[in-house]
């Protein structure tokens, strides 16, 4: 199941016999039945809310208003007004299939970017020795300390005007950059954590693969190509569904940096509920429509994503 | 095909006080197999990947043929190497692990496959072509590293302990099957192991290292009869040398109550009362006669069938000396009776007491 599935063949006769052993004591803890009762009542109190939502959504805004949601199996009233709503752009002033198409424009850029760069980067700090690597690397691990709210109006001048702590180092984005800037904030804010994540699964990887290849004759090129990509997909893969769904579900970022052509479907969610939060009642309706992709994103890739967060775990 | 040359290759290690590697001076002639063998520790697999270029020369220098590679990288160096838990790659089939090396030097794909499927057949892998590593089991996937390095046709092959990781049984086939492979292709190998028995079976020659310098180098008869120093008497064959401190007498050594002769040539080397000697445990006999050779008292005797060996202590000048003897398989002295050793004349080797390197002539071969 774990990443050691794709490592094994070499790595077995070396592996240390405990960390399998534990592994599988643990596994065997986590499978017993009241392990599994728990997780399953765990499960049901998570999910509650969210049932909640979805049979508000099918509500008319006086029962929503007046009584609980539980009371719709009982009293019946179901209806779909809530959907056609949201789609209605005379009712809600905001263009939910605009929303939609935005946030895919900036989530996928938004989920590659970071990858692809910290990608590069954890196999420079895992595999290439550099003066100074140890060092860098607990700098870029130390700016996950930095909060979000802080690098907002730096980030800011930085694209609008090209300046850091007060000194012109680029040329600014300008007012027509379309969607360039929340992709690099996207980036920005994400490239810590996923180097530090991928750095630890790529430095795992077995020495002797990579001295293997060496004198097979591959370069650091082919060697990232060849023999990392293929086997940190688990990590990517599950890496890039966290990254996809925490830029889909932003709100802060997108209400800084982007214009009003150019919100997700979350600023227009907020939008939509109106001033007044007279369209209140039309937004777990909305929410709904907006998971649906973030959803078919999940249920994709679950394979790689429960596997990815064991290989993190065990470390290969 | 191409000669191999450690110039007074040193490796130091960074923060370490004592090179792991001193001053190796080695030569390897084209199409040899040599064996480094040592205990753990004493530099053999880092003078392997300082020839592989996977190690830094600190000193000296290394040549494949005449080409000075000191400083080239590894994949300019035209070796292959096989490692100890052979380093497949885990995401290729059989075929991909061993068309690697083709495919980054640029091979067309049909004369990749050519030599892949050229060394599979050599190697029986033929029906694993298109089964990655984990679906094989640990001896197939050996000879899936042996073909990786054998389809590069390189000049050198390198080869890190690749029979550890295998069980005992399919250890010695494959030990064989190596050295006659080797042997077909003609190419020069150097062969890392801390089996001395594996060294003896398989190697041309033979280079004995410990703690980072060269002891002695020679073939596997060499070595076994005319060891240079007390570490490699002790080091090769096995069960290991009776090495004994003994006294010197008027032209012998003192064995119990015998005097084994000795040329006068050999004592005269040295100063010292006493001195080191070395007999092997089929240079030993029981003798009947009361009033000859060393009295032992039998610890315990193993039975291998044809042969058994004799473990026993002795009280030599006041120290006790264990001492193993080869004996009959069937007829043999039994745990706790005490017997009379004799050494064979001949079979003895001499060494200083302090410095402990050779002073007798060789047995005569």
């Amino acid at each position: 199941m774990t990443a050691s599935t794709v490592l094994d063949p070499n790595t077995r006769p070396n592996l240390p016999p405990e960390k399998p052993r534990t592994l599988d004591r643990v596994r065997e803890k986590l499978s017993s039945k009241t392990a599994t009762i728990a997780a399953l009542l765990i499960a049901i109190l998570w999910t509650l809310p969210t049932l909640g939502l979805l049979v508000s959504s099918f509500r008319t805004p006086d029962a929503v208003a007046t009584s609980g949601w539980w009371t719709a199996f009982t009293d019946g009233g179901l209806t779909l007004d809530n959907y056609e709503a949201i789609f209605d752009p005379t009712r809600v002033y905001v263009n939910i299939g605009e929303g939609l198409l935005n946030s895919l424009a900036i989530t996928i850029p938004g989920a590659i970017l970071p990858l692809g760069l910290a990608l590069l980067a954890a196999y420079a700090f895992a595999w290439i020795p550099f003066r100074g690597r140890n060092w860098i690397f607990i700098g870029i691990f130390a700016l996950q300390i930095v909060p979000i709210q802080m690098v907002m109006v730096p980030l800011l001048r930085l694209f609008s005007s090209g300046e850091i702590f007060g000194t012109v180092v680029v040329r600014p984005l300008g007012g027509d950059s379309g969607f360039a800037s929340i992709w690099l904030a996207h980036t920005i804010l994400a490239l810590p954590l996923t180097i530090f994540l991928l750095h630890n699964f790529i430095a795992s990887l077995p020495n002797d693969l990579f001295e293997a290849a060496r004198i097979d004759g591959a370069g650091h090129g082919q060697i990232f190509l060849r023999i990392v990509l293929p086997l940190a997909m688990p990590a990517i893969a599950s890496i890039a569904i966290f990254q996809f769904l925490w830029v889909w579900n932003d709100l802060l970022i997108a209400l800084v940096f982007s214009s009003s052509d150019q919100n997700p479907i979350t600023v227009m969610l907020t939008n939509m509920v109106g001033t007044q939060g007279q369209n209140t009642f039309l937004l777990s309706a909305a929410a709904f429509i907006s998971i649906i992709i973030p959803l078919l994103v999940f249920l994709g890739l679950q394979r790689y994503f429960v596997r990815g967060l064991l290989a993190g775990a065990t470390k290969g | 095909m191409a000669s191999v040359t450690f110039d007074n290759a040193t490796r130091m290690y960074p923060g370490g006080t004592r090179a792991a590697v001193d001053k190796l001076n080695l030569e390897v002639a084209d199409g040899e197999f040599l064996v480094l063998v040592g205990p753990s520790g004493c530099g053999k697999s880092t003078s392997l990947r300082m020839l592989a270029g996977l190690e830094e020369v600190n000193d000296g220098r290394i040549l494949i043929g005449d080409r000075d590679v000191t400083d080239i990288p590894p994949k300019d160096r035209d070796i292959a190497m096989v490692f100890q838990n052979y380093a497949l790659y885990p995401h290729m089939t059989v075929a991909e692990n061993m068309g690697f090396a083709l495919k980054i030097a640029g091979v067309s794909k049909d004369e990749r496959a050519a030599r892949v499927l050229e060394a599979a057949k050599l190697l029986d892998l033929e029906d694993y072509l298109t089964r990655k590593p984990k679906a094989l089991s640990g001896g197939q996937r050996q000879r899936v590293a042996m073909g990786r390095a054998i389809v590069r046709q390189p000049q050198v092959f390198l080869m890190d302990e690749p029979l550890s990781n295998l069980d005992a049984k399919l250890r010695v086939q494959t030990r064989t099957q190596i050295a006659s492979l080797q042997r077909r292709l003609g190419v020069t190998t150097v062969y890392v192991t801390h089996d001395q028995t594996e060294a003896l079976t398989m190697g041309d020659r033979i280079a004995v290292l410990k703690d980072g310098l060269l002891q002695q180098v020679g073939t596997p008869r060499d070595l076994y009869e005319r060891p240079e120093n007390v570490f490699v008497a002790g080091f090769i064959g096995s069960p290991a040398m009776n090495l004994l401190q003994v006294g010197l007498a008027d032209g012998g050594v003192q064995f119990g109550q015998s005097v084994v002769p000795v040329e006068r040539e050999t004592i005269a080397q040295t100063t010292a009362s006493t001195a080191t000697i070395g007999v092997r445990p089929e240079d030993i006999r029981v003798t009947e006669d009361p009033n000859a050779g060393l009295a032992v008292t039998v610890d315990l005797v193993e039975e291998l069938g044809a042969d058994g060996y004799l473990y026993g202590h002795a009280d030599i000048n006041g120290v006790r000396t264990d001492l193993v003897a080869r004996v009959d398989g069937r007829i043999h002295p039994y745990a706790g009776e005490t017997v009379r050793l004799e050494v064979l004349p001949n079979h003895l080797h001499v060494f200083d007491v302090e410095s402990g390197l050779r002073l007798s002539k060789p047995v005569t071969l």
